[in-house]
């Protein structure tokens, strides 16, 4: 294994599938591909970092990006495809170590060990291991050495837990370097740092080049990777869509790359079944804060309409959501539904109230999984199911019977546990349990994340079902397709409100307005 | 994730009669072994009275794994429960008995005592509750401070004695019989019965067994996660105080070491019964047939004229054993 530092990045622009013969690059995947189930998560990719060159990799949620990183890492068998590094075949899956020599992958969320000194985590996690003995004097001297290289001013005996995450991340990259890695893969790192802490990570991510060292770089911010990246490979729907040197690339032609073309041109096709504005207003949200998550939110959302509340990870959209579902409190502000105002943060009351919330995550707080689907969907309706607190498991099975049809979910039954279904019917189990009291105020997040393509076209069904009903809907999505189904989208981005679709909009412009690139 | 799609309109569901789950009573092929051995190993084990025997040595256990079950289901744990047994009856006692054998001397009606000693339950349990669902203490810790604390203030109320000359009332209910019968068993198998129907129809049980099969989604679904916590262990804690105050009764009297390592039979029975130390999984009809499990080894050694000092190995050994069984079994991986 030979490192070439003296390599300078080549003009080779990836698209002609060949590497520039004087360089190895530092990392090449040829033909990777990757299967879970039914699904193909990636499908014959390749990508080539050569030392000295930053790559951006770009593709919306689900593209296959956390696939292709976690093939690149070693986490993941790829079904076809190899990986060589500056030339050498990949070690062996179970070879982690080895591994660990070659990629180094750098997180949003640094994985560090929070009670080990900044020391510790530096050397004895790695490339000191082997040493039989510690020599605490070195370790400190060596590790003061490396902080002060990076630029770090930090104790280098305080636990890592008391860093910032931009720290932490430095830190990070630090010790993959002093592992010898020459290939580092940075995957979202800005996402949780400020303007400042940002400048210096592409400061020290500039060193990085000179000295040869290649890193693949995860944005969903767009800005960032004109600013600092050389090469872009674009990932959409497990395939490549996009190869090639950024200079001269324009926006528009990066966003139709990870939305597709015909999709960047359509407009929405389903039509508004709003009755404009005309119906009453059903939902009326007045300057709603939450310290940390969003400010001033105001927003009206009309009986039979169905708004979209677009933003990326991390703008605050799940937030809102949550708020209106009373699982979250709010600082100031006021939700009101049918001219009566929501207490906050209740869940049972915004429930009672008429607030159906089909919350971010199944796994996490949608679903008890070991429950049956009867139970699941009933879980906000006890009160419905039998007098005094008792439950009438005759009436938990009809109401769960007459779900099942109308939200077509695919069981043998009531009685069966939702852990034994398809992603995309426990889904609709989650839906069954937000509409079970028939709200005046649906609230999805994400509604069809996870969920395989039949089942997404029922869910869409359903949901504008209920905003025929008469109900006021709210998508929060950053999905394009999960957007399309409402009647006008606003778009929340750092926190804010910052603009409002009317049908019929473009999917480019909506994405470069989540992005925060539109021009 | 792959499911099998079968056609809802196609497959009818199971006639809900038979819809009793069968894995709640995993344990019954064991116990029926378990009686026929007995019958072999001694004439006497299915004679009536040794049966009723069992039963009545069973149902202090028998309501503590209740109390335990609700909590463990909830999620959480309890440890507490078996100083409960020793304190809520010690100051029911304290109050009632003269000063001549270490009591108060206030000579208290004893129908007030027993409200009382079931009082000091529900305050025990309400203070655990505060500490972890309103400061988010981690469970194991507190109970396991309450356990040495309220052993500590029973010793402490007591020097040490035992109070005896108890009045009847104090002690009918470990004492009484009914029909033939003690009426701790009945008690203990109301209790058992109409836990079991609530814990399957009311929407409290449900409340908890949704808790603890995933508290956030039962937060989500608009459930009051912290206030049925809280509840769960103010019941436990008095199911406890109960037990405590039948022990008493059956004795005559209240030791300072009343209760006494009750915990860890308490855990075991519970969990051979297929009550998950995850939570949120498990059956109080199962966490009997655990109790009873027990109950008639510990009967059939006894019979046998096994030493005592066995009993102990012979239990940590069955733990063992029906873990084992369960693993092998296909059963779900417990926690380490």
């Amino acid at each position: 294994m030979t490192v070439p530092l003296q390599t300078q990045p080549d003009s080779d622009d990836g698209t002609a599938g060949m590497g520039s013969a004087i360089s190895r690059p530092v990392a090449l995947g040829v033909g990777l591909s990757k299967a879970f189930g039914a699904t193909q998560a990636l499908r014959d990719v390749s990508l080539k970092v050569h030392p000295g060159e930053v790559r951006a990799l770009v593709g919306r949620n689900g593209a296959g990006k956390s696939t292709l990183v976690s093939i690149l890492t070693g986490m993941t068998q790829p079904d076809s495809g190899t990986i060589h590094f500056s030339g050498v075949a990949a070690p062996p899956a179970h070879a982690r170590e080895l591994w660990q020599s070659k990629v180094a992958c750098v997180y949003q969320h640094p994985k560090l060990i929070p009670t080990l000194s900044c020391a510790e985590n530096l050397f004895l996690c790695g490339t000191m291991s082997q040493r039989k003995l510690i020599s605490w004097q070195k370790i400190r001297r060596e590790a003061r050495e490396v902080l002060d290289r990076w630029g770090l001013d930090i104790d280098a005996e305080s636990p890592a837990s008391t860093l910032t995450v931009g720290q932490r991340q430095l830190l990070e990259i630090a010790r993959a370097v002093i592992q010898g890695s020459r290939f580092v893969i940075l995957d979202e790192p800005t996402a949780k740092l400020d303007g400042r802490e940002a400048e210096r990570l592409f400061a020290h991510i500039r060193t990085l080049q000179s000295q040869g060292v290649g890193l693949l770089f995860i944005s969903h911010h767009l800005d960032e990777i004109f600013e600092i990246c050389q090469n872009v490979t674009v990932l959409r729907d497990g395939q490549k869509t996009l190869d090639r040197p950024i200079t001269g690339l324009g926006r528009p032609e990066l966003i139709e790359a990870m939305v597709g073309a015909a999709r960047a041109a359509a407009a929405p096709t389903e039509q508004s079944v709003a009755d404009g504005a005309n119906a009453r207003v059903r939902l009326d949200v007045r300057g709603l804060n939450c310290a940390g998550c969003f400010q001033d939110v105001s927003f009206q959302v009309r009986a039979g309409e169905c708004v979209g509340l677009a933003g990326l990870a991390g703008s605050g959209k799940e937030a809102i959501g949550e708020v209106l579902a009373g699982l979250k409190s709010s600082n100031s502000g006021a939700i009101v539904l049918d001219e009566a105002a929501l207490p906050g943060s209740d869940v049972a009351r915004h429930n009672r109230a008429g607030v159906g919330f089909v919350p971010q995550d199944r796994h996490h707080d949608g679903l008890v999984l070991g429950m049956s689907i009867a139970e699941n969907a009933t879980m906000t309706i006890p009160d419905k199911l039998g007098s005094a607190g008792f439950i009438s498991p005759w009436k938990q099975a009809d109401f769960a019977q007459q779900m099942i049809g109308e939200l077509d979910i695919k069981t043998s039954g009531p009685t069966q546990p939702v852990s034994d279904l398809s992603g995309g019917n426990q889904q609709k189990v989650v839906l069954a349990r937000a509409l079970a009291r028939n709200p005046a105020a649906l609230v999805l997040i994400n509604p069809t994340s996870g969920v395989d393509v039949a089942s997404k076209t029922s869910l869409f069904g359903s949901i504008r079902a209920v905003a025929q009903r008469g109900a006021a809907v709210i998508v929060i999505s950053d999905e394009l397709d999960e957007l399309d189904i409402c009647d006008r989208v606003l778009v929340i981005r750092s926190q804010r409100l910052t603009r409002e679709f009317v049908r019929p909009w473009s999917g480019r412009d909506l994405v470069a307005e989540m992005e925060g690139v539109a021009e | 994730m792959n499911q099998s799609t079968v056609n809802a309109a196609g497959s009818r569901p199971m006639p809900r009669t038979f819809r009793f789950k069968l894995n709640s009573v995993a344990l019954l092929p064991a116990i029926v072994v378990l009686v026929i051995v007995g019958s072999f190993a001694n004439e006497a084990f299915l004679l009536p009275a040794n049966l009723i025997t069992i039963l009545q040595q069973s149902s202090i256990l028998a309501l503590l794994v209740l109390a335990e079950s609700l909590v463990l289901i909830t999620g959480k744990f309890d440890l507490s429960l078996e100083s409960t047994v020793g304190l809520a009856p010690m100051i029911g006692g304290w109050l009632i008995t003269s000063t001549a054998i270490g009591g108060s001397g206030l000579m208290l009606n004893p129908y007030l005592a027993i409200g009382i000693t079931l009082l000091v339950g529900v305050l025990i349990g309400a203070f655990n509750g505060f500490l972890i669902v309103r400061l988010g203490l981690n469970a194991f810790i507190v109970t396991l401070s309450m356990l040495i604390l309220l052993r500590g203030i029973t010793l402490g109320l007591s020097s040490g004695k035992t109070f005896y000359g108890l009045p009847p009332e104090f002690t009918y209910l470990g004492s009484a019989v009914w029909f033939g019968i003690p009426a701790s068993i009945w008690i203990c198998g109301v209790l058992f019965v109409l836990g079991s129907l609530f814990m399957r129809y009311h929407r409290f049980g449900r409340a908890i067994y949704a808790i603890g099969g995933n508290a956030e989604a039962a937060r989500a679904a608009g459930i009051r996660v912290e206030r049925v916590t809280l509840i769960v262990f103010v019941v436990a804690s008095l199911l406890a105080a109960l037990a405590g105050l039948m022990l008493s009764g059956r004795l005559g009297a209240i030791t300072a070491q009343q209760g006494s390592n009750l915990i860890f039979t308490t855990f075991a029975a519970a969990v051979i019964g297929g009550i998950s130390l995850n939570g949120g999984k498990g059956s109080l009809v199962g966490a009997l047939t655990g109790v009873l499990l027990l109950g008639i080894v510990t009967n059939i050694l006894t019979l046998s004229q096994i030493a005592s000092f066995w009993i102990d190995a012979t239990f940590g050994a069955i733990i063992l054993i029906a873990q084992s069984i369960v693993r092998i079994t296909g059963g779900e991986r417990s926690q380490s």
